[in-house]
Order: structure tokens, then sequence, then C-alpha cells
């Protein structure tokens, strides 16, 4: 147990290691000081001229989302038509069908908008073409997406008065071809070391020691499982996700696939820090973050270590905790960590079930999705993070005397208006989208009885659980829900759009009208933002506004599990 | 003089507010305030459930007696909120209604068409109308005085029993009605409209007429707004959950989840909050021509003072006298004496009272050798004064430049000690004055400014707030710097024009400054206009008045720095019952969660850690503690936050401490004592 909790040690505190000095990179390379890779600007600037861009034109926030909401709309036709189409496209050996239509719209926007919720298994729902052309594609652009927002968003608090917030092509081509793909070769190979498949051939047959003959689906797995990782994705190449053999071979692939998808997320809140030459500023995020994610993993791995005590009363010892829906390579304390890992970053990649977590891991899993600012997505989780420091700074400034301002400009009605609406949103799309289906199962329990594996306390998760992780652009599943129906294939869907753009739009559009606003010089009177008074502060409205919005779900759902089950 | 307030509850003004609390209870005045509109709705929803039961009853809803219950506490935290609201109008009218008592009417004599003067009353006085006053008389209106001087006493508006000069032209023109004329004759111009003087907007202002959301209070209710719907989405989804955990809900139940989570506590005070900072400016003798100029003083980056009156006594004073070789102190002394004996101004009283101290001054000797001697005024081309004696000496002081060029022109030598002297003492900060007896020189007299005590420590203190205090003098950049820095001002303008004022105003707003400003003339008036804070001297012209935000009924200099400690009270106050407020959410869920579910799902008793009796009794408790918490913070929502300079940190994290913290575990000790006193009666 203790070579576990220290394994968990090494991947948290190598995860931040790493996180430092590439924060440091990202800054110099989005703020386009000199750095080693600039050997790929012809490269950039071949594919601008290819494309007909000038990535040098400053634009203002409304261009930057102009463009971000045009290449995203373009993109969602793209993935539409190869995902319906996906049957009769190339690159298709094992014969795989064209997807639904309710199914298809569910999947392309779930990749589009960086939340790969899948309802469907890759092995017999996609083919090779739409896995690279579509689903990988989408995987590489929307991180680079959520990149290029958050950048906008550091340009508008870095400078003093001004409305130019830089190039969105720019930072876009660059965190592709300076962060996604280099990083994204590194991990790959190692999985490919370590067995993951990398080929264009047909699934294999396998006979089995039983001696019966099955086949094994495989393909160009790997370079999907790094950027899945690396852009926070979560959507697997196969069904079972990392707690898939072939995606997740060992406990030193599962190690790689957790400091990739941690790695990104950490690094841009310190990247905020050097952007904006305000490094405390950056570790005061860092530090809000960490707690927040210390404070849910923490019972988590306790809970998974200590296994389950329905089991325990049946007298059976547990000495590896909890190992239903687990992977024996990986163990309890792994498991748990991976799991809050991704749901407190919108990864969402799974490598155990979480509907087999015990409940008060599901409920963190939870929370780390309904809070969705502790590190958070890449480059969004800054942008979530953004809203409430906005409303944190109007209270405290409020507190201490002065009208409210956040890095020397002030929060007036209609920041607060944006901030508090986008606050709003993440509540009202989880708990009205579970609410419509609690409301439509109790109505007719029998015919939609195919919807809940569990009823009861149980089937209350899984369903909150599935909004949550749509509305939080997470893309995990509790499972045990049977969602590959219109009425969750486009619910979901809809609750993703949402939940992506407008909190991509409402910190872009307050950073953009703060850039505008007068330039306050600091004095003694105001309230510094990088002490740890102040991260207390962020950390007290995170919880109070994100968290205790749900504490009645939760209270029906994993809180009365587990009190009815220790 | 700020008018102490004895206490928060007088009973004639907690009469006129619990009335006032009843006639609030229109839909169309609630709107205004989103969070207590929804309390209103659930009342009255809570109102037809229980009507409803009387008729039929329902067990799924609970007692006719626990729903009653329910409705009669909303209705009392409606009640509470606006009675908050009520009684900071009522003081804020008290405060203004006792200066209108000092402009009851009051008989004007009127200039008619013909010249002539005819008996009119004070309230149909019209604006450019013009009255005459006499000695003993009151001034009935507001005006501008434009013919004559005459001393008034002022104290029915300022408390301050000396009277004051006030003449035709110039800076100090302007008269308030219901002050007193104690000598003299003056022609006023009335300069406001009947019912428009500064103290009218001001009442109006506090009555709620007039008074409009500061973009602060806008920002806060959005904010408070956002709350509440995040509650409404919380309550609302909330039922069909119910049903899927067959744990079906009771109306009351619900609403009184609703309520306990929105921020009542700082929705029903807000605007409580707003008036008392207004209301704290009136008792601090300020009339704001708005609740946003309140708020603007505690922002304040820049402050520009006056160095006279302000930073320093009045006028400058002689400190010491510096004879002349071959001169002796005495011979120094007595010519300084004669020469202004005659002299009225404070600089020459201050060089008879110094000769006196210590001194055997031999002054009835002095007195009859300057009689019939012939004084000399000082003119701005001279820069000098003394006096001709009968017996044809002539003794001078002035600049000294000036009597050295008379002592030059008579062919007599400026000995080089004494232009050390004059060098040294201008040097210190002072004034050299060199006094001469038939262009001889005799030596050299010290003025010094006299610096206020206990300016440095106020300084500090708004150094510690964040704020640059900027004097404002007419003095040589020499003695200015001299001066600034003994005072602990960080910067000063020297020889000073109003262009100056304005120009440095304007340098620090490019900056992104916030300046306040004090001034009473009319040259004043732009630079008090350009000024985010201008606060005008009473005293001061009707273009000066004009121009500000505010008037100081005291003129008085420092009055600034109390100014901007109301505006950052009044923001304190509203962030720190935000926090408080929000805060309480914790313990109610703790209290109200558990309550509805309690029964049909035995496992979440575990949540109900304050052991409260029964779920019907956790809920009132919640409910009952959510109303009373309003009175309860009546008091500091009226008397506001108290301030201090410990740095913007420092304070965030004491009042994260007593209003977060505290906001947390209040409620876990309130909502459980009223639990086991409910717990009787159940």
């Amino acid at each position: 147990m203790n070579k576990e909790l220290l394994g968990l040690g090494v991947l948290f505190g190598a995860a931040v290691l790493l996180a430092l000095p590439l924060g440091r990179y990202l800054a110099t390379i989005y703020r386009g000081d000199k750095s080693w890779s600039d050997f790929l600007a012809p490269f950039e600037r071949l594919l601008c001229r290819l494309g007909g861009i000038d990535a040098t034109r400053p634009m203002s926030w409304q261009q930057h989302l102009g463009a971000l909401l045009t290449l995203n709309l373009v993109w969602f036709f793209w993935a539409m038509l190869v995902l319906c189409c996906q049957g009769s496209l190339p690159l298709n050996p094992d014969h795989n069908p064209s997807m639904a239509p309710d199914q298809a719209f569910n999947t392309a926007i779930s990749f589009l908008v960086n939340c790969n919720l899948q309802h469907y298994s890759g092995e017999s729902g996609a083919t090779y073409f739409s896995q690279v052309f579509c689903l990988m594609f989408l995987q590489f652009g929307t991180a680079a997406t959520g990149l290029a927002a958050c950048v906008v968003v550091f340009n508008a608090l870095r400078d003093g008065t001004t409305d130019k917030l830089g190039n969105f092509y720019n930072y876009f081509l660059k965190s592709l071809t300076r962060v996604l793909l280099p990083l994204s070769l590194g991990v790959a190979l190692v999985l490919v070391f370590q067995g993951t498949p990398m080929t264009w051939a047909a699934k294999a047959p396998l006979v089995t020691v039983q001696g019966d003959s099955t086949f094994v689906s495989r393909g160009p797995t790997a370079a999907m499982v790094a950027i899945k990782e690396l852009g926070t994705n979560g959507g697997g190449y196969f069904g079972a996700n990392s707690a898939h053999p072939l995606e997740n071979p060992t406990y030193l692939t599962n190690l790689v696939e957790n400091w990739a998808l941690m790695l990104l997320p950490l690094a841009m809140v310190f990247a905020l820090g050097y952007y904006l030459r305000r490094p405390r500023l950056g570790y005061m995020v860092f530090g809000v973050m960490t707690a927040g994610f210390l404070l849910l993993v923490g019972p988590a791995v306790y809970y998974e270590l200590h296994g389950n005590p329905a089991l325990t009363r049946l007298g059976i010892n547990q000495p590896l905790g909890s190992l239903e829906g687990k992977e024996i390579r990986f163990g309890a304390a792994a498991s748990a960590f991976w799991g809050i890992s991704n749901t407190v970053i919108s990864c969402g990649s799974v490598n155990s079930m979480h509907d087999s977590h015990l409940p008060i891991s599901g409920m963190n899993e939870l929370l780390g999705m309904m809070t969705n600012a502790f590190y958070g997505g890449v480059g969004v989780g800054i942008l979530n993070f953004f809203v409430f420091i906005i409303i944190a700074v109007f209270i405290s400034g409020l507190m201490v005397g002065r009208t409210p301002e956040f890095l020397g400009k002030k929060i007036e009605a209609r920041e607060m208006k944006i901030a508090i609406i986008v606050a709003l949103l993440h509540p009202l799309l989880i708990l009205a989208g579970t609410a419509l289906t609690t409301h439509l199962y109790a109505n007719s329990p029998t015919a939609l009885a195919g919807w809940l594996a569990n009823p009861g306390y149980h089937g209350f998760s899984e369903m909150l659980y599935e909004y949550t992780s749509a509305a939080a652009n997470n893309g995990s599943g509790f499972e045990g829900l049977g969602d590959n129906t219109p009425w969750w294939n486009i619910s979901t869907g809809l609750v993703m759009v949402l939940a992506r753009y407008l909190p991509i739009i409402g910190p872009v559009a307050i950073a953009g009208l703060l850039a505008r606003k007068k330039y306050i010089p600091e004095s003694a009177g105001t309230l510094r933002t990088d002490t740890a008074t102040f991260g207390i502060m962020v950390f007290f409205v995170i919880w109070i506004i994100a968290a205790l919005a749900f504490f009645p779900a939760l209270a029906l759902g994993p809180l009365a599990e587990h009190f009815t089950l220790y | 003089m700020a008018t102490p307030s004895p206490s928060l509850f007088q009973p004639a003004l907690v009469r006129e507010a619990v009335g006032q609390a009843f006639v609030k209870l229109d839909p169309r005045t609630m709107f205004r305030n989103p969070v207590m509109f929804t309390v209103e709705l659930g009342t009255a929803v809570m109102f037809l459930v229980t009507l409803g039961l009387l008729f039929r009853p329902d067990a799924t809803q609970g007692s006719f007696g626990y729903n009653v219950t329910v409705f009669v506490v909303l209705f009392l935290t409606l009640l509470f909120a606006n009675f908050a609201e009520a009684i900071a109008e009522a003081r804020g009218k008290a405060q203004a209604d006792s200066l209108r008592k000092t402009r009851q009417d009051t008989p004007a004599r009127v200039r008619q068409p013909d010249g002539s003067f005819g008996r009119v009353s004070s309230a149909q006085l019209q604006k450019g109308q013009v009255f005459v006053v006499e000695a003993g008389e009151l001034i009935p209106t507001d005006g501008e005085i434009i013919e004559g001087l005459a001393t008034i006493d002022e104290s029915a508006i300022t408390g301050e029993s000396a009277p004051v000069i006030r003449e035709a032209g110039g800076d100090k023109s302007s008269v308030t009605g219901g002050t007193k004329v104690l000598s003299d004759r003056i022609v006023v111009r009335v300069t406001t409209a009947p019912g428009e003087s500064f103290l009218d907007q001001m009442i109006a202002l506090v009555e709620g007429a007039a008074r409009q959301k500061t973009p602060n209070e806008i920002a806060l209710t959005i904010l408070l707004a956002g709350f509440t719907l995040v509650f409404v989405i919380v309550c609302v989804t909330l039922q069909p959950f119910a049903r899927y955990a067959h744990a079906p809900i009771a109306v009351a139940s619900f609403i009184a989840l609703f309520v306990c989570l929105i921020p009542t506590t700082i929705g029903g005070l807000l605007s409580a909050i707003g008036i008392a900072g207004m209301d704290r400016a009136l008792r601090a003798n300020v009339i704001t021509k708005s609740g946003r100029a309140v708020e603007t003083a505690g922002d304040i980056d820049v402050l520009l003072l006056d160095k006279t009156g302000t930073i320093t006594i009045g006028n400058r004073r002689a400190t010491h006298f510096w004879p002349a070789p071959g001169v002796s102190e005495g011979e120094l002394v007595e010519a300084a004496v004669l020469t202004s004996l005659h002299d009225e101004t404070p600089e020459g009283k201050s060089i008879v009272e110094l000769a006196r101290q210590g001194r055997r001054l031999d002054e009835p000797a002095l007195q009859q050798r300057a009689l019939g001697g012939e004084p000399i005024k000082f003119t701005a081309e001279t820069r000098s004064s003394g006096v001709t004696l009968a017996s044809g000496q002539r003794l001078r002081k002035g600049a000294s430049d000036a009597i050295g060029s008379l002592a030059h022109a008579a062919g007599q030598p400026f000995p080089p000690e004494t232009s050390q002297h004059v060098r040294t003492v201008a040097s210190n900060g002072g004034t050299p004055l060199v006094v001469s007896e038939n262009d001889r020189i005799l030596g050299v007299v010290e003025l010094q400014d006299i610096i206020k005590p206990g300016i440095q420590e106020r300084f500090e203190r708004l150094r510690r707030m964040g704020i640059k205090t900027v004097m404002v003098t007419g003095d040589n950049p020499l003695t200015a710097k001299f001066i600034a820095e003994k005072a602990g001002v960080d910067d000063f303008i020297a020889e000073a024009k109003p262009e100056d004022k304005m120009q440095y105003i304007r340098a620090e707003q490019q900056g992104g400054k916030l300046v306040a400003m004090m001034g009473d003339g009319t040259n004043d008036a732009p630079a008090l206009a350009q000024a985010d804070v201008g606060v005008a001297m009473n005293s001061g012209t009707q273009a000066a008045k004009e121009a500000g935000n505010m008037v100081d009924l005291d003129n008085d200099p420092t009055k600034l720095i109390e100014v901007v400690e109301i505006g950052k009270q009044l923001l304190m106050t509203r962030g720190t019952l935000t926090t408080f407020s929000i805060a309480n959410d914790v313990a109610k869920y703790f209290a109200i969660v558990p309550a509805l579910f309690m029964v049909a799902i035995p496992a979440l008793g575990a949540l109900n850690i304050m052991g409260l009796k029964s779920p019907q009794s956790a809920i009132l408790s919640a409910v009952i503690f959510n109303a009373l918490i309003i009175p309860a913070l009546v008091p500091l929502a009226l008397r506001g936050v108290a301030y201090q300079a410990v740095g913007a940190s420092a304070l965030l994290r004491r009042n994260l401490l007593i209003y977060g913290l505290g906001g947390v575990v209040v409620p876990f000790i309130g909502i459980k004592v009223i639990d086991m006193l409910v717990g009787l009666f159940l």
C-alpha cells in the first residue's frame, strides 16, 4: 500500500516539476520571444500562406471569437460528414457501419467541444479513417482552440489599455506545431514501445488459452492515445478507454498517460504567471487549484484503498483495496488518482470503471467536474477559473473598501453580468438536464428501464454524472447507462455545445472589455491578487458557488449511497 | 461639527419605520430589489397554500400550524428587510429635517421692480430675486451677496459659534438660508429656486424619490440576482429529483429552502447600507449630491489639499528676531513693533505677540511714540509696509529685496550677516521680513508656517490607505518643499495658479487615478468639476458649490479625509455583509437538506450534524434564523463596518475571518439554539 502511495507522490511531483519549465516555454512562444522551436517558423509561415491567412494582424476580442467559432463550425460539418459516411469511406478494414445521425451528432459535438463523451465503442463504432481524420484531428484542433482562447485572455490582462489582443491563428498554429505535436510524438513513442498498436491492418485473429478463436481490434492507437491525454480530450481509441490493455498496457504507460493529461493544464497555470510577468499570480492560482485537487483526491484514494464495506461484511478480505471495475496492473490507488485527475482536469479518460468506485470517490469525481476549475481542460480550465477570480475580486474588493479591480482594471456591472451568466450556466445545464431526465424516468420507469443499470441512488448518480460530464466537457462516463438513444444523444449534445462555447465566449468577452478600460496603477490601497489571502477567497468562492449548488443533488445520489453503505 | 447620534433606534423613528415597512410591501416598490421580490413571491405562494389547507387539509403538505408558521416567518422576513430600509431613511430624514428647521418660513424684504423693498415669505422667493438683510435678521434662503459686507452667525448649520465675515465679490460671497446676520447690511441675490437647494436635493436623495442605484450597487445587485437564480434552479430541479427518490417535499419546505439559500441578509440590507452612507456624510456635515460621490470617495488615490488652513494653521506667525550686526535686539524689536501696531494683518499681530513674550516691552511708551504717526499700507508694488512717525522717523518692514533696494537707494549697506539670515530663514520654510529705520537695515523677523498638530499622523494614515496627498500653495518651491516635508505630504504644487490645479488633476486622471479636492473660490470651480470628488466649502462661491459634488457645511478642509473613510466604510459594509450572507448557506444546507429527505432516506440523517430535533423544527429554525439575522445586523448596516488603514490584504484577511468564517459558524450555533427553543413547542 505504501508503494502505491509513493507511486502517486512520484506521479504528482513529477507532473508539477515538468509543468514548471513547460509553463515558461509556453509563455515564451506565445509572447513571440526567441525560443529553440523557432526553426518551425518557416513551416508555420508556409502553412499560413497556403491558407491565405495573415497571422500577424492583431485582432480585437470579437474578431478572435469570430475566427474561433467559424473554425469550429466548419469542423462540425466535416465531422458530421465523415461519421455519417464512414462505412463507405476508405481505411475501414473491419467494415464497421456508418453512424446513425443522432449518434453522429453526439459524437461530432462531443469531439468538437473537447468533451469526447463517446456513446459508441471505437472497435465497432468508428473506422480508422474517422478515428484519424475526424476524431484525432478534432482532438488536436480543440486543444489548440482552448490554448489560443486562453492566450487571448492573457493578452487582455497583460497590456495597458488596448483592444488588440494578438492574432488567433498565430496562437492556434503555434499550439499545434510547437506544443501539441512534439509532445504527442514523445508520448506516442513511449506507448508504442510498451506495446500499444500503431497499424493500419485489420483486426487480428487470436486463439485464446481456452482454445476459442476470436479477433482483437487494433489500428492507429498510440497516436490517438497520446493526444487524447495531452489535449485533455479523453476520447479513447477503444471503448474501454485507458482500461483497455492495448490502450494502456503497463504501469509505466499509466504513469506517462497520467502525466500527459496533467501536463498542459498545470503548465498553462504557470504560463499565466510568466506571461503576465507576475509569477506569483501563477503560483497563487496553482495553489488554489492544487488545494482543491488534493481535497478531492485524498478521500477517493483513502476509500478505494480500504475496500468495499459490503464485501467486508461478507467476510472477504480486501488487502489491495476495492478492485471491482479496476485493472490489477494499476491498483486501487493509481485508479482512484486517475479518476480524480481526469475529472478535475476535463480529460475524462478512464482506466477503471467509475461506476464501480465507492460513493465518495464517485462524488469527488462529480465535484471535480462541477467545480471544473481545479486545473480544468487545456486553456479552458484557466478561463473557468478566471470567472471565479472576477467574482472573488468583486466581493473581496468591496470587503476592503474599494470598488473592485483586477490587475489594474475596474470590474463593473457588465463584467459581473457576463461572469454571473457563465457561473450560472454550469449548474443550470447539469441540474436541468438531470431534472428533465429523472422526470421522464419517474413518469415511465418500466418503458425506460433500459436507461439505468442500477435503480435507486446509484442510478441517480449515473444520470447526474452523464450531464455533469457533458457540461464540464469532460467526457468520462459513469457508465451503467443505456445512453445511445436519441434522448441522451441529443440532450447531452446540446448541453455540450452550450457548455463549451459560452464559457469561452464569456471570459474572452470579459477580458476584452477589461483590456479596453483605463489602467489604474497599483497603490497601497489596491488589493493584491497574488497573495495567499486572496487565494483563500477564490477557493471559498469556488466551493460556495460551484459546489454548494449541487449539495441537494449529491445528497440524493452518492451521499445517500455512502451513508447506506457505511 | 459632526452631530453625535445618541441612539440608532429613537422611538419616534422606529414608529415611523414600522409603518413604512408595511407600505414598502407594495410589489411595485419591491421589484427594485430582486432578492426580496422573490421572497415576496414565495410568501404569496405560502399564503395561498396555507389558505388552501384551511379548506382542504393535505397530509403531504404538513400540518396547518406548520404552514402558518412558515408563512408568518417569511412575512416577518419581508417586514424586517423593509424596516431596515425604512429606519435608514427615517434617520437620514431626521438629520436633514434638523437642518431644514433652520430655514423655516422667514420674511424676506425683496426688491420690487420700482427699487423699493417689499415683504415676501421666504418660500415664495424666486431664483434671481434680490433681497436685503440687516443685523439681527435671519437670511431667508441661499444666495450670493451682491452688495455689502456682514458678519454672520452660521452656527445653526455648522455648529461653530464664531461668526464669519461674508462680503460681495471674491470667494466668500455665499450665504446660507437660516443663518443670522450679526452686523451690517447686505444685499443678496437668490441663487436657488424654492425646493432646489442642496439640502432639498439631499433630502430627496435620502427619501428615495431621487435615489438611483450607484454603479457598484448595480453590479452587486447583479451578483445577488445571480445567486438567487442559482437557487431557483437548485430548488426547481429538486422536485423531480425528490420524485425519483420517492421523497416528496412539501411546498412549505421548498419555499423555506429557497428563501434560506438566497442572499436575503444582504438583499434586505443593501439599500439601508447605501442610505446610511449618505446619512453618515450628512452627520459629518457634508451634503452629497449623489450616492455615487460617496462611493467614489472611497476609491480616491490622490488628495489635493490647500496648504493654508488644512496643513498649516491659518497664517504665518513671527517666530524669531535676527538683529543685524551693530543693532541690539531691543532696537530691532521696538522698530518691528512700531511698524506693526497699526498693522491688522495676522502677521503683524503675531510680531507684536512675539515681542511681548519673555521681554519687558514698554508698550504704553511705544503706543505714545506711534501716536500721530502715518501708517503705510502694504501694496503689491512696494511689497513693504510700516509707519512714518510724527517725529519723521521712517520705519519699514517688507520683503528683503524691497527693503534692500530702499537701503541701496539711500546709500545704506545691506549687511552680509543679514543676507545670510534671510537665506537661512527661507531655506527653513519661513518667510524673512527685513526691518529698516530711515532705510538703515535693522535685521530680520522670521515668519513661519505653523503646521497643524496631528496632521502628520493623518497623512500617514492616508498613506497606509494608499492615498497620495498633494499640497497646493502659493509659496515659492523652496518654502513649499520644506513645509511639504515637515507635514509629511507626498507632493506639492508651489506657486500654484488655478490652472495648475486643473492640470495636475488632469495628469493624475490620465494615469488612471481618482482625484479629490476641496475648494471655495470661483476660480476653483473648473478644478472642482474636473476632480472625481470635488468638495466645495459652504462659504465658497455659488459657482464652486455648483461645480463640486459635495458641499461641506463646516468649511473644514480636513473633512476630505472623513469623506474618504465614509466611502470606504460604505463599500466594506456591502462586501462583508454579502460574504456573511453567502457563507450562511453552508449551515442552512446542513439544516434543511437532511430535513427534506430524512423520512424517506433514513441514511441521510447522518447529514444532520447539528442534531436538530425533527425535520419540521429544523426547517422552522433555519427560516427563523434567516429572518432574525436581518434586524440583528441592522445596527451594523447603519453604523458601517469600521475601516482600518492596515493595507488591503490585512484588511481582507481580517474581514474574511470575521464575516467569512463567522458567517459559516454563527448560523450553525444560531440554528441549533433556535431549534432547541422551537423543540419546546413541537
